[in-house]
C-alpha cells in the first residue's frame, strides 16, 4: 500500500510538470487559437537559459530562476511579436505546421551555442536531495517542491486572471476578439502578453523538472506527452490542463510498476484515446455544434 | 499564353488537359526511364528514395490535402507496411502477394484510426494520430517474435519469379513504376466522385454533409486509402533500407513526413513528389555546402534541423501553397512575359476564421 501511495506521489509531481506544460498550451489556444508544437522545446529553450543563469553565471537558484524566467518572458512576447502574429487567421494545420518549424529551429540552435550543446546537465536546486517523510511514505523534497510550486503558480494565475486588469481583458480577448476590441482593449498586446506567460510558465516547469531530470536538447520532447494532458482537459480549459496532466503523471507511473515493460511509455497515450472515444472534447471542453 | 477554349464538359475532367501538358510530362517519363543510364549508382539511391517519400507523400497528400484530416501518426502505417513485408518475405511469400498484403495491413490499420477520427475534428484529431503512431511504435517493439524488437530485421533481395532486384536500378524502376501506377490512380480519383467527395468534406463538413455527403464513409475511405498507400510505400521503403528497426519509425519521421507536403505544397500532386525531392536533397546540399561555410557553423549538428525548420516557418509565412504556390507563380510569370501583376496570386485577406462557435 505504501509503496502505492509512494508511486502516486511522484505520479503527481510528474504530473504537475506535464500540467504545467499543458497550461502554457491552453493559455495560448485560448487566446489566439493556436496550438503550439514548439511548446516542449520552449520549456527546453527555459532549462538551458536557468542553466546558463544558475550554474555558468553562479548566480544564487532563486535569482537564477526569476532572471530566467523574466528572459523566457521576453522570448515569448518576441516570438509572437516577429512570428506569429503575422499568420493570425491562417488555417490551423497551418500554424500547426508553423510551430513544428519553431521547434525544430529551437532545438537545433540550442545545440549550436557554445557551453549548451548536446550534452546533458543537472541545476543543483538548494532543496536537492533532501526526503520528507510522511507516515512511511518518502517523497524527495524535489517532488514536493514541483508539487508546491505548482499549486503556488496555479493560484497566483487565478488571482491573476480573476482580479487584475489584464487578467480579465485576456478573459475577454479569448472569449470573444473582436467585442475585446471594441471595448478598448489592445488584442494583439494582450496576446504577446499571453505568450509571454504562456513561455514563462513552460520556464518554470523546466526549473522544477531540472533537478529531477536532466537538462539537455531533447527534454522538449515531454512536450508530446504534455499533449495528451492539455487533451484529456480538454483543449481550452485551464483548470482541464492541470487535471490532464496530473492523470497522466499518475497514470503513467502507476502503470510504469504494475503493468508489463513497455505500457509505461504508451500510457498517456492509450488513456488520451480511450477519453476522445468516449468523451471528443476532452474532460472539462465545451461541446458546441458549428451553425452555419 | 495558351489559351484554352472549352468546348465539352469532358474537357474540365480530362487527365491531360492540352497537349503542353502531354510533351512536358511524356519529357519527364523518358527523362526518369532513361535515368539510370545518366547518373551515377548514388544519385540513383537517392531518386529511388524520393520515389518512396513520394509515394509516402501522395498518400498523405490524399488524407491532409485533399480530404483535410491531419495526421502526425503516419510514420506507424510506413512500419505497419515495412514489417508485413519483412515478415511476409521471411515466410516465403511472393511479393507480389506480400507488398498487396502490406498495404491492405496498412489500410486495415487506417480504418481502425479512422474510426475515432470521425468524431474528431482539428488538434483532437492530430493527438489522437500522434496517440496512434506512439501505441504502434511500442507494439512493434514489443512483438518481438515477429518482429525480433530492437534488435531489427534484415530483408532479402525482392524476387519475383525468378528474377532478382539485386541492382540499384531494377528497384529504381519497381519503385517508379508503383510511384506512377498510385499517381495516375488517384488523379482518376479525385476526378471520380468520391475525390470530389474529399475535396468537399476538405472545404467544409457543414456544407459536405448538407450535400449528401456521407461524412463517416468518405473519412473512413480517405483514411484507409492514405494508410494503404503509405503501407506499400512502406514496404518498398524496407527493401530499400535493407534493414528495419521500431525506432525508425519514430514520431519524427511522422512530423518530417507532414513537413514534406506542407513544404511541396498542400492541396497537389505535385506538392507531394516536390516534397519529396526537397526532403532528400536538403541533407545532400547541406553537407555540400558545409564546405564552404566558417569552420564553426558547418561542423555543427544542428544546422540541418535549423534550416529544415527555417524554412517551414518561411514557407507558412511567406508561401502558403509551398513549393508547388511559387512554382506557379514563375510560370505565370513566364507564360505573361512582360504583363505579370504581382496581384494575380494576391492572397485574399484571410480573417480569423474561429474554431469556437460563439
Amino acid at each position: 500500500m505504501i509503496q502505492f501511495f509512494q508511486l502516486v506521489v511522484s505520479g503527481i509531481a510528474m504530473g504537475c510538470v506535464l500540467g504545467l506544460i499543458a497550461l502554457g498550451f491552453t493559455l495560448i489556444y485560448k487566446a489566439t487559437e493556436t496550438v503550439n508544437f514548439a511548446q516542449g522545446d520552449v520549456m527546453m529553450l527555459g532549462g538551458f537559459v536557468a542553466l546558463t543563469t544558475i550554474v555558468l553565471f553562479g548566480w544564487p537558484f532563486w535569482l537564477g530562476v526569476i532572471a530566467a524566467l523574466l528572459a523566457m518572458a521576453v522570448f515569448g512576447a518576441t516570438l509572437d511579436r516577429v512570428v506569429l502574429r503575422r499568420v493570425l487567421g491562417q488555417p490551423q494545420f497551418a500554424m500547426v505546421m508553423l510551430t513544428v518549424g519553431i521547434g525544430f529551429m529551437l532545438r537545433g540552435l540550442v545545440s549550436m551555442v557554445p557551453q549548451w550543446g548536446t550534452e546533458t546537465y543537472t541545476i543543483k536546486a538548494p532543496y536537492s536531495g533532501e526526503v520528507l517523510r510522511l507516515g512511511g511514505i518518502a517523497a524527495s523534497a524535489e517532488h514536493m517542491m514541483v508539487i508546491v510550486m505548482t499549486l503556488v503558480l496555479c493560484s497566483v494565475l487565478y488571482v491573476f486572471f480573476r482580479y487584475t486588469r489584464v487578467g480579465v481583458a485576456m478573459q475577454a480577448t479569448s472569449q470573444n476578439q473582436l467585442a475585446a476590441y471594441y471595448m478598448g482593449i489592445p488584442v494583439a498586446r494582450v496576446n504577446s502578453i499571453v505568450w509571454a506567460i504562456s513561455a514563462a510558465v513552460a520556464g518554470f516547469a523546466a526549473v522544477l523538472l531540472a533537478p529531477i531530470t536532466f537538462v539537455h536538447t531533447n527534454m522538449g520532447f515531454i512536450g508530446l506527452k504534455a499533449f495528451p494532458a492539455a487533451v484529456i482537459g480538454g483543449f481550452g480549459s485551464v483548470p482541464g490542463a492541470i487535471v490532464g496532466g496530473l492523470v497522466i503523471g499518475v497514470v503513467e507511473s502507476l502503470a510504469g510498476f504494475y503493468l508489463p515493460e513497455g505500457f509505461k511509455d504508451i500510457a498517456p497515450y492509450i488513456v488520451v484515446l480511450v477519453v476522445l472515444m468516449v468523451r471528443p472534447q476532452g474532460l472539462f471542453g465545451e461541446r458546441l455544434r458549428k451553425k452555419v | 499564353m495558351r489559351f484554352i477554349f472549352r468546348t465539352s464538359y469532358d474537357q474540365d475532367i480530362r487527365l491531360i488537359q492540352h497537349g503542353g501538358q502531354a510533351f512536358w510530362y511524356g519529357l519527364l517519363v523518358v527523362a526518369l526511364v532513361a535515368a539510370p543510364a545518366l547518373v551515377s549508382e548514388y544519385y540513383l539511391s537517392q531518386f529511388t528514395f524520393v520515389c518512396i517519400y513520394a509515394l509516402i507523400g501522395v498518400g498523405l497528400m490524399l488524407l491532409t490535402g485533399y480530404t483535410g484530416q491531419v495526421s502526425l501518426g503516419h510514420a506507424a502505417f510506413l512500419a505497419v507496411g515495412a514489417y508485413t513485408e519483412a515478415a511476409l518475405q521471411a515466410q516465403g511469400v511472393p511479393f507480389g502477394v506480400s507488398i498487396i498484403a502490406a498495404g491492405v495491413l496498412a489500410g486495415l490499420a487506417g480504418i481502425v484510426i479512422g474510426l475515432p477520427a470521425l468524431r474528431l475534428t482539428g488538434i483532437y484529431l492530430v493527438i489522437a494520430t500522434i496517440a496512434f503512431g506512439f501505441i504502434v511504435q511500442e507494439v512493434v517493439t514489443r512483438w518481438e517474435s515477429v518482429t525480433r524488437g530492437n534488435s531489427g530485421l534484415a530483408l532479402k533481395s525482392i524476387s519475383v519469379a525468378g528474377f532478382t532486384f539485386d541492382e540499384e536500378w531494377k528497384l529504381y524502376y519497381l519503385a517508379l513504376f508503383i510511384l506512377a501506377l498510385v499517381i495516375v490512380g488517384i488523379l482518376n480519383l479525385l476526378r471520380a466522385p468520391t475525390g470530389r467527395a474529399f475535396v468537399a468534406i476538405r472545404d467544409s463538413e457543414v456544407s459536405a454533409q448538407s450535400m449528401g455527403i456521407n461524412l463517416a464513409r468518405y473519412k473512413t475511405v480517405a483514411f484507409a486509402l492514405s494508410a494503404a498507400i503509405t503501407g506499400v510505400a512502406g514496404a518498398l521503403y524496407a527493401h530499400k533500407l535493407v534493414f528495419i528497426s521500431p525506432e525508425q519509425f519514430n514520431i519524427l519521421l511522422s512530423i518530417e513526413l507532414a513537413m514534406m507536403i506542407f513544404i511541396g505544397g498542400v492541396g497537389s500532386l505535385h506538392g507531394a513528389v516536390y516534397g519529396a525531392i526537397f526532403i532528400i536533397a536538403l541533407p545532400q546540399v547541406i553537407s555540400v555546402t558545409k564546405d564552404y561555410l566558417p569552420a564553426g557553423v558547418g561542423h555543427l549538428t544542428g544546422l540541418e534541423p535549423v534550416v529544415f525548420g527555417l524554412i517551414m516557418v518561411l514557407i507558412i509565412l511567406f508561401e502558403p501553397m509551398g513549393i508547388y504556390g511559387r512554382w506557379l507563380k514563375v510560370r505565370h510569370y513566364l507564360q505573361t512575359f512582360p504583363l505579370y501583376k504581382k496581384d494575380s496570386f494576391r492572397r485574399q485577406k484571410t480573417f480569423m476564421k474561429s474554431d469556437r462557435l460563439r
